[in-house]
């Protein structure tokens, strides 16, 4: 674009197709993230701040913590464990397990948490004996727990499969013939190789976890101040007419997905150089 | 005797990788197992390793020193292996690789920091990378990652050191200094060594040993001399070197060349060397042909000929014997071979 | 089984991840399935067939279809930029594209609602200039009023309506045409481009007759992949949509309140049609794929 040489013509489609991208991308993504943080201030500082004075708040935001603190480390040993198997060994039925793990992204959250629902609901024999014994599972913390693992796991292990595949097995096939044992292997030689990949993988699965919406919401119940995640206290809000104080909450995860952004970003930067 | 196969097989689906091979390489011998690629010798370099499997069959084994290994896990084999493509730990330092086979060892085996630190400073000296321990592997020259490679390899004093195509990542002058530095190096220190290559040169300059193998068989054993001036099979003619293949029959204790072929001929192989171009033939004991081409840029005059059929010849000689004739480009001369060699097989070029 | 390898914990791993899988996914599923078979055949047909239903299905599949068809056309666009031109803002905006997948679709609902909401500042706009249209329209005898949430009065009225489902649905498929598109065009040879170029095709020719082909596996993939992602989608459409029924109520809102009335039958019965409808694009993804990879 910037030979001098080339006719002021030339010019034209490349300016324009950079201008429409540059269109799209505001009025879809920028003004939408613009809007977030205006409607949680347009009442002022102190009416944001207020909005954390409600103690079902930071149950919410407890209670997110709480399920993203359980499911997330789950995920990364499914993920780095199945990624290992998956990148590293040539076995039968490996493609059915690769379309195994894709399968969350392929079925709508609502169907999820509805899984949940039949397998643990009052209706079924499983359901009425845990009623029978005092577990709660649907409608409390169990359940929720359930949902978001199945709606991340992919994550992780999507992350790590591709980039364990393209590094093959010659480092740990050498790591072995110097004497190295299983854990060695992982610990020295793999693990530092994938870092950033594994680091994007939580990265991405702690935003989807802590900001899970439809799965949790077929399972929660929606009790405040028991059953509440933060984005489902966003939508109590939001219908109950509080608009400040719901997009007040929200800030906190456009912030998380903000953190997201520029962590991913800044991992693909110290990937390539 | 230092390393010992017995009657090995190996197969990927329905292609045979090994076929029943069986060899033997003797303490401190610095040996090369040469052959085109798909000829088995990677699968075969690997067996020996341990990293790859083989299938049973009767009486197979292989022998460390006398021993069976069959079953023992990598670990347990202590062999070096430098991979085709060094097989570096990216995200190690040139320290932290050498090292890397001293700090993983566990229990009664343990050595202490500054023993593993003694150790690997030895082994940079030695591999001639001073002041260059804290680089990573994307910082270092082909050559010296391959020297890393091998440093690598000889930190966990192995009981032999074998390496896969060692020169084969290197362009060709690092490859020939290497070359006659891992001479020199096993020279040194004496470690049965086995390297695969598929370059002949490689093979003949560096090796005590060379092993022929084709098509997951062994071709030849012996050492460089005996499998280039005494090959058992065309196989083995051809691959150490350029050959020319002529039709003739022996009449009365004379080969005569007849290059038509409705008579039942034999086949005879010619190294281009081998051959004398004469401008007159009286006693008719060659065939004739055109000059198609003369090269003489390097240390030899290489001349392309071409019979009455188009088939094409090839013909090396000194300068001198080159200037005494002053062939041209057109001349029509007589091929003299001046030795022949006849194998039993057919073989097809 | 399993290829020779020398590398320990395959079955430690293989072990685990099929436990975890079966524990998280499988047998969930297979309940799934299971409760769908008590169901009779003329229940299901009722279940999953109902006006209302087939409404929700109109909306959603046509609603994720143009959505996902906008998201190839500027996807393409977006993805052309990034990867060819220089431009200031070039890392920001790449950067951007992955949002819709980083933020909660409760906060990206909210967001769009409050921007398309008639007071909001997109939705100020439409109905401002979609009720001028409207009346400059009518002016000229053409007729309007066959458009539903357009009309003189209202102008375009963007949330809840059909458009704001529209809206939400491109929003969040955005990053998967714009992302499986990057690595192909990265990935095309730039001297097969100027082969063509030398040998007389315009740059239009070069791009329809030689780019297109190469990526078109590619760009089919991010079409389907934000086809199905739109689908299934929840969070981000119940607030914009206003979720009327027979007029903006997606088939997902309706398999919650049909849970919500605790008809678990019926609620059954129309995810088994969304999640055959997402197998069968799952499987036409794996196809293209395949098609992409036997391309190279």
């Amino acid at each position: 674009m910037k030979n001098i040489s080339t006719p002021w013509t030339s010019r034209i489609v490349p300016t324009l197709l950079v201008g429409t991208t540059f269109l799209f991308v505001a009025f879809f993504l920028v003004l939408p993230l613009i809007s977030i943080f205006a409607e949680a201030l347009h009442k002022g500082v102190a009416a944001y701040f207020n909005s954390f004075k409600d103690q079902y708040a930071w149950s919410a935001i407890r209670l997110t913590l709480v399920t993203a603190a359980i499911a997330v480390p789950l995920n990364i040993v499914f993920g780095v464990m199945a990624a290992w198997c998956i990148a590293k060994f040539e076995f039968w039925g490996k493609s059915v397990l690769i379309t195994l793990i894709d399968l969350p992204f392929a079925i709508s959250p609502v169907i999820a948490g509805l899984v949940f629902v039949l397998a643990f609901g009052q209706r079924t024999a499983l359901g009425s004996w845990l009623l029978a014994h005092d577990i709660k599972i649907i409608y409390a913390v169990p359940g929720i727990v359930l949902a978001t693992i199945f709606v991340t796991f992919p994550f992780v292990a999507r992350e790590l499969i591709p980039l364990m595949q393209e590094q093959g097995t010659l480092e740990e096939e050498a790591a072995v013939t110097l004497g190295a044992g299983g854990w060695d292997v992982f610990w020295r030689v793999t693990l530092p190789n994938i870092k950033w990949g594994l680091l994007y993988g939580i990265i991405l699965c702690n935003a989807r976890a802590m900001g899970e919406f439809g799965a949790v919401s077929v399972v929660s119940g929606h009790i405040r101040g028991e059953t509440n995640t933060m984005p489902l206290y966003i939508e109590t809000l939001y219908a109950s007419y509080s608009t400040v104080a719901a997009f007040s909450i929200a800030t906190l995860l456009a912030a998380l997905a903000l953190v997201t952004l520029v962590a991913k970003s800044v991992i693909e930067w110290r990937e390539k150089y | 005797m230092g390393i010992e196969v017995k009657n090995i097989n190996k197969r990927f689906g329905k292609f045979t990788a090994l076929d029943n091979i069986s060899l033997k390489i003797p303490d401190g011998e610095l040996v090369a197992l040469l052959g085109p690629s798909g000829s088995g010798k990677t699968t075969l370099l690997r067996i020996i390793a341990g990293l790859e499997e083989f299938e049973a069959g009767y009486n197979s084994d292989i022998l460390f020193k006398n021993q069976s290994v069959v079953g023992n896990r990598i670990a347990e084999r202590r062999v070096g292996f430098v991979f085709q493509h060094y097989a570096l730990f990216r995200h190690q330092t040139v320290f932290e690789n050498i090292a890397f086979g001293l700090r993983v060892r566990r229990g009664v085996n343990r050595i202490s920091r500054a023993e593993i630190k003694r150790r690997v400073d030895e082994l940079i000296h030695l591999i001639q990378l001073d002041g260059m321990e804290s680089r990573y592997p994307d910082q270092l020259s082909g050559g010296q990652r391959q020297r890393v490679a091998l440093a690598r390899a000889l930190a966990i004093e192995p009981k032999f050191l074998l390496l896969d195509e060692p020169f084969g990542a290197l362009d060709a002058r690092v490859r020939q200094n290497l070359r006659r530095w891992l001479r020199r190096l096993h020279d040194e220190i004496k470690l049965t060594s086995v390297f695969v290559t598929h370059d002949q040169e490689e093979a003949l300059e560096l090796a005590d040993r060379v092993i022929v193998m084709n098509a997951g068989h062994i071709e030849q054993e012996g050492t460089p001399v005996e499998v280039f001036h005494h090959p058992k099979s065309a196989f083995v003619m051809d691959f150490l070197g350029s050959v020319n293949l002529f039709h003739g029959r022996v009449v009365a204790g004379q080969i005569v060349f007849d290059q038509s072929t409705d008579v039942k001929q034999e086949k005879f192989f010619v190294r281009p060397h081998e051959i004398e171009l004469v401008p007159t033939d009286p006693q008719n004991v060659g065939f004739p042909a055109k000059i198609r081409r003369i090269q003489l840029a390097g240390s030899i005059a290489k001349i392309e000929l071409s019979d009455h059929s188009e088939k094409e010849i090839f013909v090396e000689m000194s300068h001198e014997k080159y200037l005494l004739h002053k062939f041209k480009v057109g001349d029509t001369v007589s091929v003299v071979p001046t030795n022949t060699v006849v194998f039993e097989e057919d073989y097809v070029i | 089984m399993k290829k020779h390898s020398v590398l320990p914990g395959f079955g430690l791993t293989l072990g685990v991840s099929v436990t975890y899988l079966s524990i998280v996914v499988l047998i969930p599923l297979a309940l799934l399935v299971w409760s769908t078979m008590s169901l009779s055949f003329a229940d299901f047909v009722k279940a999953v067939g109902s006006k209302q239903v087939i409404a929700s299905y109109k909306l959603t599949f046509g609603a994720a279809f143009l959505a996902a068809l906008v998201n190839a056309v500027f996807g393409f666009i977006a993805a052309w930029s990034l990867v060819r031109y220089r431009f200031f803002g070039r890392r920001v905006v790449d950067a951007l594209i992955d949002m819709p997948f980083a933020m909660p679709t409760a906060v990206s609902g909210i967001a769009l609602t409050a921007l398309c909401a008639s007071n909001g500042w997109v939705g100020s706009l439409a109905a401002k200039y979609g009720s001028k249209l409207v009346i400059f329209a009518e002016e000229h005898g053409l007729d309007f009023m066959n458009i539903p949430y357009l009309n003189r009065y209202d102008g375009l009225q963007l949330a809840y309506s059909q458009f704001g489902v529209f809206i939400a649905l491109t929003f969040i498929g955005l990053p998967f045409v714009v992302r499986t598109l990057q690595p192909a065009l990265e990935d095309l040879d730039r001297e097969v481009e100027e082969a063509a170029e030398s040998l007389g095709a315009t740059k239009f020719q070069t791009f329809r007759r030689v780019i297109l082909p190469s990526v078109f596996p590619s760009l089919m993939t991010g079409f389907t992949l934000a086809f199905a992602r739109a689908l299934g989608e929840y969070g981000s459409v119940v607030f914009i949509s206003g979720n009327l029924p027979y007029e903006t109520e997606i088939t997902s809102l309706l398999i919650v309140a049909k849970l919500q009335q605790y008809d678990y039958a019926g609620a059954t019965a129309i995810s088994v049609v969304m999640l055959t409808a997402s197998f069968a694009l799952m499987f036409v993804i794996n196809f293209t794929q395949y098609l992409a990879r036997r391309r190279k």
